[in-house]
């Protein structure tokens, strides 16, 4: 059996993969291993699913049952999202939250507590997490929900795996009566129209920017914001497009300050000046990059990670302006660049999100890279920031506990119940959660 | 309502094609032995695509159960598609012989004994479909896997002659040959990335070959290329290879 690795294909270090039929067979798994990880479609970035020992959770695929009333469906954890939507958005619902790709399975969107364009109208995926079936250090099962293990259920939403191993959830859906978005695309020049432009649109449930991190001096943080809603036509004739895929790793050249630069000059301009308007598609509009299979395998051989932080919102401006200078004069070139604005926190033990802007970065793995993020970090700090573990396979310890007061919390929580050595993964162990 | 009856439905494959004939639309008979511990199955396709599912007890071995089975149908189907196989130890077939008719029953007698009444019943209707699933392993015999794969040539070849017997009777005749495919009977073997298919992917090839007409798919695709380079190489080298 090959090693597993994650989407950013870095690290690439031995495992042994545990399959499992029952749940039976889950249980001896767990009391007879220790170091496990779950693992579900291998789309976190870094080292979060990575471990000595990993289940495979991506064979538990079945759906167990929709409510039509509440609109409830209950899931194994191994359901990809993308099989949601081809079986639900032609019924009329749609994922109440949604990250920027579908390819993920259910029991990684709770435990990355994955959030999406619209984190600042609905919140992150444990929002729409009605219940979920656990198991876990000792080998048993536990119904979770925010009433009935309420501890359990603000340490496994964000806590990464670490408490154990999804098996079902129960998720609500939002009623959709259209598979096309109306979209405003807002092309600004700086970073103070970009965020003006944030806080203009803020009225519609979905928004996201790109950002030219390349530009420099009185155009840096110029973006194209795309800020959305579903039409309201009765148009609910998705057909999932499968398009292109990478076919087989770029040669590691390939990426490079000019190729990126040339990507960002096209990108940002082929559209129009100020404000204009389209109708998009929900592939479209919510997974841009899943039309492009494996497109991973552009950064070479050697791998990428991407570089996710947060500022809260009184030092967001001040912080990405260092941020955006710093990684300007490295000229080293990300291909993409994500700003969103986000609302407030939940209480979730080590969910990343809080009120403020995120900004994302891609990064191919090579010689000065991370030197460059630990300057990164540095301003993380400085700016009351926080790193986001699912994309994350180098942050310290020192910086990622800075970012996260309930910190404490979750690490008591994982000793008390005797989670600690039974589950790591390669990043836990780095950050000591 | 409209039917289609897939049998040896426990396989990957099979369960990957009924979910891509439901989520197209086909109400789904799943057929095969202790069929009732494919019911959680049965309801995934239920939520998945508000399609029918029913389950029916099939034992393939049991040639004389099989135009019971097929009479107890409730909705004759608009086509079937056999998912049939046993791969069975190659090693332990040489030495005996019980496991070598295992391995033959199964992928061939069984089959052409269920599939014999199902095309009579297609052709005098003059409607249907029937999709075989046979294996690249039956386009040469080779030393790992010859009782499986002579099993699967007379499989391949049974498919031809039926397509050629019902062309007149417009019923369309498909034969299915997967290279590796990442299921349950190959786990446990180190397959090359690039040669191998998901369940879903060889679902998704059968379903658009069969709704085009095609006759003979490979999938993936390039095992069409490997098996020509295969087949083309002289016998008096293919001896001595261990492929």
């Amino acid at each position: 059996m090959k090693n597993l690795i994650s989407w950013g294909m870095y690290p690439k270090v031995e495992n042994r993969v545990f399959d499992f039929d029952q749940a039976e067979e889950l249980t001896d798994i767990i009391q007879e291993n220790s170091e496990l990880i779950p693992y579900g479609n291998g789309r976190s970035y870094g080292d979060s699913a990575i471990s000595s020992h990993i289940i495979n959770l991506k064979p538990k695929d079945y759906f167990i049952s929709f409510d039509e009333e509440l609109g409830i469906l209950h899931i194994e954890a191994g359901v990809l999202l993308s099989e949601i939507l081809d079986s639900f958005v032609p019924r009329g619902w749609f994922l109440k939250v949604t990250p920027g790709t579908k390819l993920i399975t259910v029991g990684g969107a709770i435990a990355s507590d994955v959030h999406g364009k619209n984190h600042h109208v609905e919140g992150c995926f444990s929002e729409c997490v009605e219940e979920f079936r656990i198991m876990v250090a000792d080998g048993s099962i536990v119904a979770c929900s925010k009433i009935k293990e309420p501890e359990l259920f603000r340490a496994t939403c964000g806590g990464m795996g670490l408490t154990g191993v999804i098996l079902d959830a129960k998720i609500s859906l939002k009623k959709i009566n259209s598979q096309y978005i109306d979209q405003t695309t807002i092309k600004t020049k700086n970073l103070k129209e970009t965020f003006e432009a944030f806080e203009e649109y803020s009225h519609l449930p979905y928004s996201v920017a790109w950002i030219d991190c390349l530009a420099k001096g009185k155009n840096k943080g110029k973006c194209l914001l795309m800020a959305g809603d579903f039409r309201d036509d009765g148009n609910l004739k998705y057909k999932n497009k499968s398009g292109l895929s990478i076919p087989f790793t770029f040669p590691s050249f390939a990426l490079n300050n000019w190729s990126v630069r040339a990507f960002n000059w096209l990108y940002y301009g082929k559209a129009p000046k100020g404000v204009s308007k389209q109708r998009v598609d929900i592939d479209t509009f919510f997974y841009p990059l899943d039309a492009i299979g494996h497109w991973n395998r552009i950064y070479g051989k050697g791998g990428f990670t991407q570089y996710q932080f947060i500022f809260p919102k009184e030092t967001s401006y001040e912080g990405l302006e260092a941020i955006l200078t710093a990684i300007s004069n490295s000229g080293k070139g990300s291909f993409l660049a994500v700003l969103k604005l986000y609302g407030k926190a939940n209480d979730n033990y080590l969910s990343f999100p809080i009120e403020g802007y995120s900004l994302a970065l891609d990064f191919k793995i090579e010689k000065g890279l991370f030197e460059l993020l630990d300057q990164l970090d540095k301003l993380v700090i400085q700016y009351k920031g926080r790193i986001y573990l699912t994309k994350d396979v180098r942050v310290s310890k020192e910086t990622f506990e800075q970012g996260y007061p309930q910190i404490e919390t979750f690490r008591e929580y994982r000793e008390k119940n005797s989670m600690m050595k039974k589950f790591q993964s390669l990043q836990s162990q780095r950050v000591g959660i | 309502m409209s039917y289609i009856v897939i049998v040896g439905a426990k396989s990957d494959i099979a369960k990957a094609t009924a979910r891509e004939y439901a989520q197209n639309g086909y109400d789904i008979y799943l057929a095969g032995r202790n069929i009732s511990e494919l019911e959680t199955f049965a309801e995934d396709i239920r939520v998945r695509s508000e399609k029918a599912v029913e389950l029916v007890e099939l034992d393939i071995l049991n040639y004389a159960s099989h135009q019971a089975f097929y009479d107890s149908l409730a909705e004759k189907p608009l086509g079937v598609i056999s998912a049939v196989g046993y791969l069975g130890e190659q090693e332990k077939a040489q030495l005996d012989n019980q496991e070598a008719q295992k391995i033959i029953d199964t992928n061939y007698s069984g089959v052409v004994s269920l599939l014999n009444i199902i095309a009579n019943d297609f052709e005098e209707r003059r409607a249907g479909f029937i999709v075989g699933i046979s294996s690249v392993a039956g386009d040469r015999g080779r030393k790992s896997n010859y009782i499986y794969g002579s099993a699967k040539a007379g499989l391949t070849a049974y498919l031809s002659g039926l397509r050629n017997r019902l062309y007149e009777s417009q019923v369309h005749v498909l034969t299915v040959k997967p290279g590796f495919v990442a299921t349950k009977m190959t786990e446990g073997m180190d397959l090359p990335e690039k040669l191998t298919a998901q369940p879903e992917e060889v679902a998704q090839d059968i379903f658009k070959a069969q709704q085009s007409g095609k006759s003979v798919l490979y999938t993936k695709w390039m095992w069409k290329y490997v098996m020509m380079i295969i087949t083309s190489i002289p016998e008096f080298i293919f001896k001595k290879m261990s492929i």
